[in-house]
């Protein structure tokens, strides 16, 4: 019984909210507009924009938990360091791991995995949210920006790889009888380019659905 | 203790460097087994795509072991020094595979005999002669194999590969074979890097093209890529300094 009180208060609809918030109404990439440089760079195949969506996720969960239990002793004059500290030494965690079990991925992601460092959504949060508010909630929001950038990286790479190579995960989708009848892949949509026109239709269709969402 | 103190932020800094450090070196120690498997397959598998067999890191291994005829160290005297054949060693006891050709050529630039590795493959009856190459792009290093025909002249297949050269540009050395489209590497197939007078010219990369010249015999020149020619000129440096080592051994055994 004990227990199940405690997960009731850990998933509580105002911790929910720090998970589904991101996702949707308050998006790093669609609504706040942070690392876009890479949403446009892993997007082209699926499988590197999956390996990115994860990295992602795991440096700004881990990196908000560590930060926010460290927030009561971290001095203030070097507090971006040490957030920058923490970022980098993730991220080279999940580099070395990619390199060991995810090769082929690790050479398609190549400077992007090191470029999480400098993505703004891991910085944004730490600063928001991590320093701020206690490990739990600090987790929550962390892996619902995670999510929330990441979802938004799966959608586009499924979109440009479908249409510009004709393959979902490296397995051919579009027949051969499409091509004879004269279907071509679409060449725009591997260039970068395509990548923010696909995030603005989904920012538009966001903004269309919830006013909420339209700045003055 | 203060926590806004110069003391307090000191220690805490370097507390916390020493941790991180502590944990990434750990980390790296135990997964660079992992890693140095993953880089040996992919040098497997690039070595295998001179000759052009495809192979997959999950069958790297056993395909490279299949073709392998003999793995042969030697010196530019064109000596062997040691022959890797069949799962054992019929002479000396260094394999061509484990040898850091950066280290060697950097001997022979001295003036000192290094120890050249050298594959010999067969593929569907033929044998083919695998020259792993090493050289100066214009960023950083880039490298290669050099497969060549039973004639030891002819190429019969080449791939490159680098670590930062420019993207759409110095890069494209590295582009993979498309069906239908001749990329960078596919213009090597069937040169010389022999004259017809018998003399070693390595193969060229021409900037301008190989039509519109006549210092280079086009059975010895390739194309260079538009707005890249310092990385060009490094994969002619590279051609050349490393396929020289090999003449003598060439000579040798005709």
């Amino acid at each position: 019984m004990a227990e199940k009180k405690e997960k009731e208060a850990l998933f509580s609809p105002k911790n929910m909210k720090l998970i589904t918030n991101p996702l949707f109404i308050d998006n790093p990439i669609t609504k706040q507009v942070l690392g876009i440089c890479s949403a446009l760079a892993v997007t082209v195949k699926l499988e590197p924009a999956i390996v990115m969506a994860l990295s992602v996720t795991v440096v700004t969960g881990f990196g908000s938990l560590i930060i926010s239990m460290l927030r009561n002793s971290i001095p203030n004059r070097i507090r971006i360091i040490v957030q920058l500290v923490v970022i980098a030494a993730l991220v080279i965690l999940v580099d070395q791991v990619l390199k060991a079990f995810s090769y082929e991925v690790s050479k398609q992601l190549s400077v992007f995995v090191g470029l999480i460092i400098t993505n703004c959504i891991v910085m944004g949060r730490f600063e928001a949210f991590a320093m701020a508010n206690k490990p739990w909630p600090s987790l929550l929001d962390g892996i619902g920006n995670g999510f929330g950038y990441g979802w938004i990286l799966i959608v586009v790479a499924l979109f440009r790889e479908l249409f510009g190579s004709g393959t979902v995960l490296g397995v051919k989708l579009i027949p051969d009888a499409f091509y004879e009848m004269g279907y071509v892949n679409n060449g725009l949509v591997i260039l970068p380019p395509m990548a923010l026109f696909a995030v603005g239709i989904i920012i538009w269709i966001q903004r269309a659905r919830n006013r909420s969402m339209i700045e003055d | 203790m203060n926590k806004e103190s110069n003391a307090y932020i000191f220690i805490y800094a370097s507390v916390m460097v020493v941790l991180v450090a502590i944990l990434l070196a750990s980390a790296n120690l135990g997964l660079s087994p992992y890693q140095e498997k993953n880089k040996q397959n992919e040098k497997m598998i690039k070595i295998l795509g001179s000759v052009g067999i495809q192979a997959t890191p999950a069958d790297a291994e056993k395909i490279y072991n299949e073709h392998l005829v003999k793995e042969v160290v030697l010196n530019t005297k064109g000596e062997e020094l040691s022959v890797y054949s069949k799962g054992k060693f019929e002479k000396g006891s260094q394999r061509a595979f484990d040898i850091n050709l950066k280290a060697a050529l950097k001997k022979i630039v001295k003036g000192e005999d290094g120890a050249l590795p050298l594959f010999i493959f067969e593929a569907e009856g033929t044998q083919y002669y695998v020259i792993p190459m090493f050289g100066k792009g214009l960023w950083g290093p880039i490298y290669g194999n050099m497969a060549l025909e039973t004639d030891r002249n002819t190429v019969y297949g080449v791939n490159f590969a680098h670590d930062g050269e420019t993207p759409g540009l110095g890069a494209e050395i590295a582009n993979p074979p498309v069906e239908g489209k001749v990329v960078f590497a596919d213009q090597f197939k069937q040169k010389k890097i022999f004259d017809e007078a018998g003399n070693f010219t390595s193969v060229k990369v021409v900037k301008g093209g190989v039509k519109s010249q006549t210092a280079v015999l086009p059975a010895n020149g390739v194309d260079a890529i538009s707005g890249s020619t310092l990385t060009c000129n490094g994969v002619s440096a590279m051609l050349n300094d490393n396929l020289k080592n090999y003449v003598n051994y060439f000579k040798n055994i005709k």
